[in-house]
């Protein structure tokens, strides 16, 4: 309990809708925990009740012993927050951006001189110290912001959709420091995301869809669900090809925006009869291992849209 | 303390970086008075004024509030931007009381609103207008009061707001009548009987009573006709104060997420 957090049957509705609906799940210290979902899924309204910014109407919430409805000020001081939108101010620079920073979490004089030193070496940024936060480039953006949620030695480090905006290397980066951090600091780090490589990366999973937590687990372990290798087969008529392959191999098959996908056990072989069974009808095959989009496939029966951003 | 000072320090930094915004904030109000101050002054004499003060001494203290006004209010926009873009969630989770951040940015706001009026009052000597250390202190003590009063209307407001669009809209709205209806422009003598009360129930009527008051001590004010006693104009602006601040802390606190 004390070095956990731990939600427990967290529900919460907005006027219009229901954004979260009976969640629980808890995290460790030490642990990188991805929060996998669509827009609309609830992880941001999730995010936003764990980093203090709507108040729990139903459920409890414990971060590292405390309680979220009642001692918010206390989860406040160890909580680091990196939002969606960028936190900094654009017109001052990258130090300035951190001194303020600090100065709102009591940090002041030589400590926070040297704290912030540290950090803007660690990452990578402290030649560009005095220069304006606005003439910086995203990733670089990005590094400082990190750096600033970090400042004030946060136990728990909650991310909302780190990677967004950021090239592949900037991503794998970050993925990789954020995992150093975790194991070296023993960090509770918690991220949003709406990648399933960047999921991927984590030590568990909780996959939303719809409010509802779907799959919680390591993504290994939940990929080996998915039963076997999945298939993607684009053709000329996918309705009926569907029901001849169901009916001849008995295998079900799903009709998504990409073609007609399947999972099958020895795919390479599934692939090789399809293909000599019907070499007309199919002008596509893909074959690869199960990510967490197919779980999210698998358990909600929608395909799992990625690359779009609040 | 650090909390305060750093977002009020911040505030001022950015004003002072951000150059069209210096400049336009001095400016408006210098070509408003100029343009409208001089041509008016030769055929509008307001009703109750003598021929000694002339419109522009008159016009002088309302051309103050006007800049106390517009920089005051408009340093709050930065609300706006900052919730936008996320800035002001990032203080949001500090562990930061509300009711420091507000306090912290009607600071910075009546800091910038203060140093441009300080500003014109220097330049006052130029067209005529003379007063000494007394109403100068008192001047300053009194547009210290507006400005924190105005900010924090202006806080009251932004907190609410999601675009900047908004805020203009809002704004341009509410601000020009309360600063024509405040005596500013012209007095509450002789307008139609409605017009009067209206004047009678801004805020801002009194401020400038307050401001007038301690500008012109008891020589030129007399020359101005009637208008609210000195203790109620302060007493007046002084709950203004204590309520727009009130009130932005409210809505600040409602507004978390």
């Amino acid at each position: 309990m004390e070095n956990r957090l731990e939600v427990e049957n967290l529900s919460h509705a907005y006027p219009e809708r229901r954004a979260l609906d009976n969640v629980s799940f808890s995290v460790s210290c030490g642990e990188i925990f991805g929060l996998l979902g669509p827009n609309g899924s609830g992880k941001t309204t999730l995010f936003k009740i764990l980093s203090t910014l709507i108040r729990i109407t139903s459920g409890t919430v414990h971060i590292l012993g405390y309680n979220l409805a009642t001692e918010e000020k206390i989860i406040r001081d160890f909580l680091g927050v990196v939002f969606q939108h960028p936190g900094l101010d654009g017109k001052l620079t990258v130090v300035e951006n951190l001194r303020h920073h600090g100065h709102l979490y009591g940090l002041s004089g030589k400590v926070l001189h040297h704290r912030i030193s540290e950090l803007l070496e660690c990452f990578g940024v402290a030649d560009r110290a005095k220069e304006r936060v606005e003439i910086l480039s995203g990733g670089l953006k990005r590094r400082v912001e990190i750096a600033k949620a970090l400042l004030h030695a946060p136990r728990v480090l909650l991310l909302d959709e780190p990677t967004s905006g950021l090239d592949i290397t900037a991503r794998q980066q970050l993925n990789d420091y954020l995992g150093v951090l975790a194991q070296t600091e023993d960090i509770l780090v918690l991220m949003t995301t709406h990648l399933s490589e960047d999921a991927e990366t984590c030590d568990r999973v909780g996959i939303f869809d719809t409010g509802r937590l779907v799959a919680l687990g390591e993504p290994d372990k939940l990929k080996a669900e998915v039963g076997g290798d999945v298939i993607l087969i684009e053709c000329t008529d996918s309705d009926t090809l569907g029901t001849t392959i169901t009916e001849q191999f008995g295998v079900s098959t799903v009709l998504t925006g990409e073609g007609l996908r399947l999972e099958h056990e020895g795919g390479h072989e599934f692939v090789r009869d399809v293909v000599a069974a019907f070499p007309d009808e199919i002008q596509s095959v893909r074959l690869g291992k199960p990510t967490l989009a197919d779980v999210f496939m698998k358990l909600t029966g929608n395909p799992f849209v990625e690359g779009k951003e609040n | 303390m650090l909390p305060i000072t750093t977002i009020w320090w911040r505030e001022i930094i950015r004003f002072y970086r951000q150059r069209s915004r210096l400049f336009s904030a001095i400016a408006q109000p210098l070509i408003f008075w100029i343009l409208i101050g001089t041509g008016l002054s030769a055929s509008f004499q307001p009703a109750g004024t003598s021929d000694e003060t002339g419109y522009i001494a008159y016009f002088y203290p309302g051309i103050v509030v006007l800049v106390l006004l517009f920089t005051s209010i408009f340093a709050t926009i930065s609300v706006v931007n900052d919730r936008r873009e996320g800035f002001l969630q990032s203080i949001l989770v500090a562990p930061v009381p509300r009711w420091q951040i507000v306090l912290a940015q009607a600071l910075g706001g009546t800091t910038l609103a203060l140093l441009q009026g300080l500003l014109l009052l220097l330049l006052s000597p130029m067209v005529g207008i003379r007063f000494g250390a007394t109403s100068l202190l008192l001047s300053i003590g009194v547009m210290t009061l507006l400005a924190f009063g105005l900010t924090n209307l202006g806080l009251l407001i932004a907190w609410r707001m999601e675009s900047t669009q908004g805020f203009h809209a809002i704004m341009n709205l509410l601000l020009i009548p309360i600063w024509l209806l405040s005596g500013a422009f012209f007095p509450s003598t002789g307008v139609p009987g409605w017009l009067a009360w209206v004047m009678k129930f801004n805020p801002l009527t009194y401020g400038l009573a307050a401001f007038r008051h301690s500008l012109y001590l008891d020589t030129t004010t007399k020359a101005f006709g009637e208008g609210a006693p000195w203790a109620l104009s302060m007493l007046i602006t002084g709950l203004f104060c204590v309520l727009t601040y009130v009130g932005a802390t409210l809505t600040a606190s409602a507004q978390a997420n």
